[in-house]
């Protein structure tokens, strides 16, 4: 997957986790948890629907990549390059 | 042979099961009576819906809030916030001889209340919600301390101090007496910070959307089959063994049956500490209307009382029930949408402690006659605090602490389970845990919390 396309996945996780949320003024340089108030358990969660969805294994020393969108889109973007949308 | 089996099908299973499923776990909740929700289930008797054991929702955050159980529950079962369809209350009270304080979901109107009858404790009210706002959830190392001894080092008023305890209590302290300070700052948090909400129709519909969708992802789910065993291989829980003598297999194992409960299910367990089981048990009193109570000026959603200024949270000394001490509560007195109007029949609930061993001694019909003689006189105190509705009744309904046992399976009935509660789940066993009561957290959104918690912690990192 190309970063734009892991940018998508990742909306798309955001939106299952949080249906009430409007992500379309997403700050990709501002932390998650500063923006939508995620907490450990959304984590968690954004690590198994990654998991779930595109079988890509996080270990649990590594979630702090998951920070903003663009740390995360870094961050995956090695790890998701063999994976077609 | 399924990833976590799951006993109970209370509030916090479906909600554990929930989780497994939706990261396509096998799951089966084994769950001992013919329906669901255990503590907070639903019936319907001569042609009435009826709640169990719910008075009302705590927790309460209005739509779009992002801190909060409540916000974080929907976003972990991936709820809307509509799904819970939950309506306000129109107000309640702490009722004591000769002061009251009213409480709605806005902090602000308990304070104005305290400042009003305790004008010089106010400052010291503020430096108690301070002290709570510090709490932090996951501090365990404070949260079996006294919070009799902090909040009365706060507030010097003693009787304001046993106003402030007698919601918290009602609503979910296990222990006699005292209560832990982690378990008074959540509770502080959800019943006065956050406040009481229901559905217009009842936890039915918290249940059967947490059963819809537990199913939807998967999860099996298997109703009268009650767990004789726990078959137990070295430091493993290998199955369950039901009443009927099916065997099933499992990884993991998540109880929400309660700790002694559960231990006592154990082969390999042959001594249970008597000491650690709950003693606060309740009747309750259900009358049924032939007005809204707000007709008849009992136009609020919840009252706790106490006859006296000292609030004696224990179970009681003599005789059946202490109805010196009660809630009072409306259904029907909540904001509900235009849409949805108001309720059908008038409904009043009044709950009183009760003793479980004292009840469960009598023969059955001696059962039967205290039943009227204490519906009588758990009304008969209640009247002292809210206007006499007794003409109006033209139904009645009623719950005694074997009712709550046969129901869930607590030890003495105890509604919140066992004193010492279990934070991190965990047993003697490597992969048996706990969920629900006697894991910490109480409540609907409490019990769901707890079940996605020890989900999240036990059953899905590996």
């Amino acid at each position: 997957m190309a970063p734009e396309e892991i940018r998508t996945a990742i909306l798309e996780i955001l939106e299952d986790i949080a249906p009430d949320e409007d992500l379309t003024a997403l700050k990709d340089d501002v932390s998650f948890r500063d923006q939508m108030e995620l907490d450990s358990m959304d984590f968690l969660d954004i690590v198994m629907e990654l998991r779930k969805r595109y079988k890509v294994q996080i270990p649990e020393e590594e979630y702090g990549e998951l920070a903003s969108m663009d740390s995360t889109v870094n961050y995956l973007t090695p790890k998701m390059a063999d994976i077609s949308a | 042979m399924y990833d976590t089996i799951i006993i109970g099908a209370g509030m916090s299973g479906l909600a554990a099961g929930i989780r497994l499923a939706h990261y396509d776990q096998k799951v089966c909740i084994v769950e001992r009576h013919y329906t669901i929700g255990g503590l907070n289930s639903f019936y319907r008797l001569n042609g009435r819906d009826y709640d169990v054991g719910l008075h009302a929702v705590t927790n309460f955050t209005a739509k779009g809030a992002k801190k909060g159980p409540l916000a974080r529950i929907l976003r972990q079962l991936r709820f809307k916030w509509e799904d819970f369809a939950l309506a306000e209350q129109c107000g309640s009270r702490i009722a004591f001889p000769e002061v009251n304080l009213r409480f709605t979901n806005d902090l602000e109107l308990l304070r104005s209340e305290v400042a009003a009858a305790f004008p010089d404790q106010v400052d010291a009210f503020d430096r108690l919600i301070s002290r709570i706002d510090d709490y932090d959830d996951l501090d365990q190392d404070n949260f079996a301390l006294s919070s009799r001894e902090i909040v009365s080092s706060v507030i010097s008023d003693p009787l304001l101090v046993e106003m402030i305890f007698c919601p918290l209590m009602w609503y979910g302290n296990a222990r006699e007496h005292d209560m832990d300070w982690g378990q008074f700052c959540i509770m502080f948090r959800s019943v006065y910070m956050e406040g009481f909400a229901r559905p217009f129709k009842g936890v039915r519909l918290i249940l059967k959307n947490l059963v819809k969708r537990f199913r939807s992802l998967g999860g099996e789910l298997k109703l009268r089959h009650g767990v004789k065993k726990i078959c137990v291989d070295g430091q493993r829980a290998v199955a369950v063994l039901t009443d009927s003598g099916e065997e099933i297999v499992g990884k993991r194992i998540l109880s929400s049956a309660g700790h002694i409960e559960t231990l006592r299910l154990c082969e390999d367990v042959s001594e249970i500490d008597k000491r650690q089981i709950g003693q606060m048990s309740f009747i309750e009193s259900i009358s049924i209307l032939n007005k809204q109570p707000a007709e008849i000026g009992c136009d609020e959603t919840i009252v706790f009382y106490n006859d006296h200024e000292k609030f004696d949270w224990q179970r009681p000394v003599e005789g059946l029930c202490d109805p010196r001490t009660g809630v009072i509560c409306s259904p029907n007195n909540y904001r509900y949408s235009d849409a949805d109007g108001v309720l059908p029949d008038g409904v009043l609930r009044i709950t009183t402690i009760a003793d479980f061993e004292r009840w469960s001694n009598l023969d059955e019909q001696e059962y039967a006659r205290q039943k009227m003689v204490w519906f009588d006189r758990a009304i008969e105190s209640a009247v002292r605090f809210v206007p006499d509705f007794r003409r109006y009744i033209i139904d009645t309904d009623m719950f005694t602490p074997t009712t709550i046992r046969r129901f869930t399976w607590h030890d003495n009935g105890a509604v919140y389970g066992a004193p010492d509660k279990k934070i991190d789940g965990t047993t003697h066993l490597e992969n048996l845990f706990l969920c629900g009561t006697d894991q910490g957290f109480v409540g609907i959104i409490g019990s769901i919390m707890s079940g996605i918690s020890m989900a999240n912690m036990h059953c899905l990192r590996d």
